[in-house]
C-alpha cells in the first residue's frame, strides 16, 4: 500500500509529471477538503468571531478576565498608541469611537482611550458554546431521533421491499417481466417536483402529514434501487438456486438464505444511497412534517434561518453534527462496495 | 431406494418441442447413463425428471408413484450440477447440511451425516472452508457429498465431470463407480463423453432431438448398435461407413470391392442401398482389399491409428495395436473382419436379425 501510494514516475528525484501530479491532487484536496475545514473550524467561533473582517480560518477568543467591582469578565486589550502604549488594560464599556477602560491593577481608575488605539488580545481556543447551546436552547435530540428514526426505517424497508422486487424481476420468468421492469426505469424520468402535489394529496387524505410514516413510506420503493439489485441478482447462477430447490428450500429461504447473502456488496451499496438520501432529503420533509416536534435536522437546520437575520453559530454546529452520521456510514461500509463473493462457487 | 419410470415424457417450449415422448426404465440400484451430443435434450430430460422443469406431457413415475405434480423437494432426489453450484457463502459444512436443516433434521444426525460423508468424500479437513478455497476435484467432491448427505433415493448427475482437468475427470468417474457400489443407489448421470458412458454405465441410453435412441448394456449398444447414429456415437474412434450395395449376399462398397457377409446374420434384399458400419479395430491390413490413403498417423507406442480415405472419398479410421511403419501418403490395402461388421438399411436401421 506505502509502496503503492509513494509510486513516482522518476526513480531518483521526481519527474516533472510528478509534480504535476501531486500538484493537481493538492488541488483536488483543497477544493474538496477546504470547505468541510473551513466549516468545522468556523462551528467553533464565536457569534463575534464570524463577524469578524477579514475572516480568519482558526478560530480566535478574547482574552477576558475578572476584575474586582465588575460583575462580568471584562475583554482584555493591548493599548497601542498613548501614554498607555504595550500595556495590557480591560474595557469596562464602549460609547462611540471612544472606549472605557481600567488597567488590572488599579480597577477604580477609568481611563478614556480612542478605539483604534487598541487591539484585542487574541488566542486560538475552540468555542464549544455553540454545540451547548443547540443541546440547552433547540430540542436537538428530538430532531436527531426524527432524523434517525426515517432513515434506519426507511432505510430498512426499501432494502427489503427493492430486494424482493429484484428477486422477482431477476429469477422468475413470468409473463410481462420486461413491462414492469420497463415501467420500473420509467419512473426514473419523472421527476420528483412533478408527483410532489398529487403525492400531497395521498398522503394527507391517508392522515400521514405530520407522521414520520408520511415520510417513511412514500419512497420506501426506490426504481434505482430495484434496478441496482436487479443487475446485481442477475449475475447470481440459476444453478445455485435450483441446487436450493433440490435441497429442500422454499423460496423464502432460497431469498433469504441465498440471494440476501449472495447480493450483500449490491445491497450496502443501496443501503449507503438509500442513508444517504433520507438523511439529507428536504424536501418531502418540508411538505409533510409542518409541526416542529416532527422536524428533523435538515428541516431545523432551515429553522434557523430567519428572514432578517440567521443564527449562524448555531447553524454551523448543527450542520457539523449533521454531517457525522454520514461520514461514519461511509467510513464503516464502504469496503462492502468493492468485494463481490457470488461468482467465486462456480467453476 | 427407487426405480424410475418415464412414460411418454414430452417438454416443449411454446411450439418447439424438446423432448418427444420418452419411455425408459431405471431399475432400482442402476447407474444409468443419458449420453447425446449437446443440443439433444439429455440435461433437459434430467431436470424434467428432478422436478425443476415442469413436464409438458407423459409420467414420470417414482417407484411406481407419479411424480409430475411434485416440486422438486417432494421428489427424494439429490442433484449434482455441472458447475457444482456450492454456495459461496457458507463452508463446505455449512453446504453440506443446508438440505438436512431445511428438513428440519435434528442437529445431531446432521453432524453425523454431515461427517460420515465428509470421510467418505475425504473432505472431513475441508470442513471449515469456503468454496473460494478450494480446488476443483474438491469442490466436486463437496458437490456429491452435499447430494450423500440427504440420503435421496435417487443421485442425477448433470455433467459433473465436464469442468475437470482430463486426469482428475479419470480420477473421479473411478471415484463415482465406487461410491455407487458402495451405497447402491439409483443413479441418472448426463454426459456427452461416450467414454464416461462406457466406462461407468449399467445401462446407456443414448439420445438424439429428443428422442430415445437406444437403451440398453454399454456392450449391448458397441456390439449391437439398432441404428447408424447409435453405432457412429459409441465406440472411440468412431465406427466407419461405407455406401454399399447387396449384390447376390455379399456387399459391393461404392469403394470398389466386395466383401460376404457371415450368413443369416442379416435381412439383406438383393439390391438395397446399404451402409456398412466396421469398428477401425476390424480393419487389418492385407494384401488386397479396400484401399486406403493414408493422410495422417498417430503413434501411441502401444498402440497406432491411421487416419484417411478410401477411394470414394469416405473417411476411415483403422486402429493398429503396437507400432506401425505406415508413412502418411503411402495407401495400403485393408480387408474388413467381416464377423464384426454391422449393417445398415437406407433409413439408418439396423439389418441385424435377433
Amino acid at each position: 500500500m506505502a509502496n503503492f501510494l509513494t509510486r513516482t514516475r522518476g526513480k531518483e528525484r521526481l519527474h516533472w509529471t510528478d509534480w504535476l501530479s501531486y500538484a493537481y491532487l493538492l488541488f483536488g484536496v483543497v477544493v474538496m477538503f477546504g470547505p468541510v475545514l473551513w466549516l468545522a473550524l468556523s462551528s467553533f467561533k464565536t457569534e463575534a468571531e464570524l463577524q469578524h473582517y477579514p475572516p480568519r480560518l482558526l478560530p480566535y477568543i478574547q482574552k477576558t478576565e475578572k476584575i474586582p467591582g465588575y460583575d462580568s469578565a471584562l475583554p482584555i486589550f493591548k493599548v497601542t498608541k498613548g501614554a498607555l502604549a504595550g500595556q495590557e488594560v480591560a474595557q469596562v464599556r464602549r460609547i462611540g469611537l471612544v472606549a472605557q477602560v481600567v488597567r488590572p491593577d488599579e480597577p477604580g481608575k477609568l481611563v478614556k482611550l480612542p478605539i483604534a488605539d487598541r487591539k484585542p488580545v487574541e488566542h486560538v481556543a475552540l468555542a464549544t458554546s455553540n454545540y451547548v447551546k443547540l443541546f440547552k436552547r433547540f430540542d436537538f435530540l428530538r430532531f436527531l431521533w426524527n432524523s434517525t428514526f426515517i432513515t434506519v426505517v426507511a432505510t430498512a424497508i426499501t432494502l427489503v421491499i427493492n430486494s424482493m422486487a429484484a428477486f422477482a424481476l431477476s429469477k422468475y420468468a413470468f409473463r410481462g417481466r420486461g413491462t414492469v421492469m420497463a415501467l420500473v426505469i420509467g419512473t426514473l424520468m419523472i421527476p420528483q417536483t412533478v408527483v410532489l402535489v398529487p403525492l400531497f394529496l395521498v398522503v394527507r387524505d391517508l392522515g400521514m402529514i405530520n407522521s414520520l410514516w408520511g415520510v417513511i413510506i412514500p419512497g420506501a420503493a426506490t426504481p434505482t434501487g430495484v434496478f441496482l439489485l436487479r443487475q446485481y441478482m442477475l449475475t447470481i447462477p440459476d444453478e445455485i438456486l435450483d441446487a436450493a430447490r433440490m435441497d429442500n428450500a422454499s423460496e423464502w429461504k432460497i431469498y433469504w438464505r441465498i440471494i440476501l447473502p449472495l447480493s450483500a456488496p449490491a445491497i450496502a451499496v443501496l443501503a449507503i444511497l438509500s442513508i444517504m438520501w433520507r438523511w439529507n432529503d428536504f424536501l418531502w420533509p418540508l411538505i409533510a412534517l409542518t409541526q416542529s416536534k416532527f422536524f428533523t435536522l435538515q428541516l431545523a437546520l432551515n429553522s434557523f434561518r430567519g428572514e432578517f437575520n440567521t443564527d449562524w453559530a448555531s447553524l454551523l454546529a448543527m450542520t457539523v453534527l449533521t454531517l457525522l452520521p454520514i461520514v461514519a456510514v461511509f467510513a464503516f461500509l464502504q469496503k462492502y462496495i468493492a468485494t463481490g463473493i457470488a461468482t467465486t462457487g462456480g467453476k | 431406494m427407487a426405480d424410475l419410470q418415464l412414460r411418454s415424457v414430452t417438454k416443449a417450449y411454446g411450439a418447439a418441442e424438446v423432448i418427444k415422448g420418452i419411455d425408459l426404465d431405471v431399475a432400482e440400484g442402476e447407474f444409468c447413463v443419458f449420453v447425446g451430443p449437446s443440443g439433444c435434450g439429455k440435461s433437459t430430460l434430467l431436470r424434467m425428471i428432478s422436478g425443476l422443469e415442469p413436464i409438458s406431457g407423459g409420467e414420470v413415475k417414482i417407484s411406481g408413484d407419479v411424480v409430475n405434480h411434485l416440486g422438486p423437494a417432494e421428489r427424494g432426489l439429490a442433484m449434482v450440477f455441472q458447475s457444482y453450484a456450492l454456495y459461496p457463502h457458507m463452508t463446505v459444512r455449512q453446504n453440506l447440511s443446508f438440505g438436512l436443516e431445511n428438513t428440519r433434521t435434528p442437529k445431531a444426525e446432521i453432524a453425523e451425516r454431515v461427517g460420515a460423508a465428509a470421510k467418505m468424500l475425504q473432505i472431513d479437513q475441508l470442513l471449515d472452508r469456503r468454496p473460494k478455497d478450494l480446488s476443483g476435484g474438491q469442490r466436486q467432491r463437496v458437490a456429491i457429498g452435499r447430494a450423500v448427505v440427504r440420503e435421496p433415493r435417487i443421485f442425477l448427475f448433470d455433467e459433473p465431470l465436464s469442468n475437470l482437468d482430463a486426469e482428475l475427470r479419470v480420477e473421479m468417474r473411478g471415484e463415482i463407480s465406487r461410491l455407487h457400489r458402495r451405497i447402491g443407489n439409483t443413479m441418472i448421470y448426463v454426459t456427452h463423453d461416450q467414454v464416461e458412458a462406457m466406462t461407468m454405465a449399467d445401462k446407456i441410453a443414448v439420445l438424439r432431438d429428443g428422442r430415445l435412441e437406444q437403451f440398453g448394456r454399454p456392450l449391448d449398444l458397441y456390439n449391437r448398435p439398432e441404428n447408424l447414429f447409435v453405432a457412429g456415437f459409441i465406440g472411440s474412434p468412431k465406427m466407419n461407413f461405407f455406401a454399399a450395395e447387396v449384390a447376390s449376399g455379399a456387399l459391393k462398397l461404392a469403394a470398389g470391392p466386395t466383401f460376404a457377409l457371415p450368413e443369416g446374420r442379416f435381412d439383406l434384399r438383393e439390391g438395397a442401398k446399404v451402409t456398412l458400419g466396421i469398428r477401425p479395430n476390424a480393419l487389418k491390413p492385407a494384401a488386397a482389399g479396400l484401399t486406403l490413403t493414408v493422410a495422417d498417423v498417430e503413434r501411441l507406442g502401444g498402440e497406432s491409428y491411421l487416419y484417411g480415405h478410401s477411394p470414394d472419398g469416405s473417411a476411415i479410421t483403422v486402429h493398429s495395436p503396437g507400432q506401425t511403419g505406415v508413412e502418411p501418403g503411402t495407401e495400403i490395402a485393408l480387408s474388413p473382419d467381416m464377423a464384426e461388421a454391422h449393417v445398415f438399411d437406407a433409413d439408418g436401421r439396423s439389418l441385424r436379425r435377433h
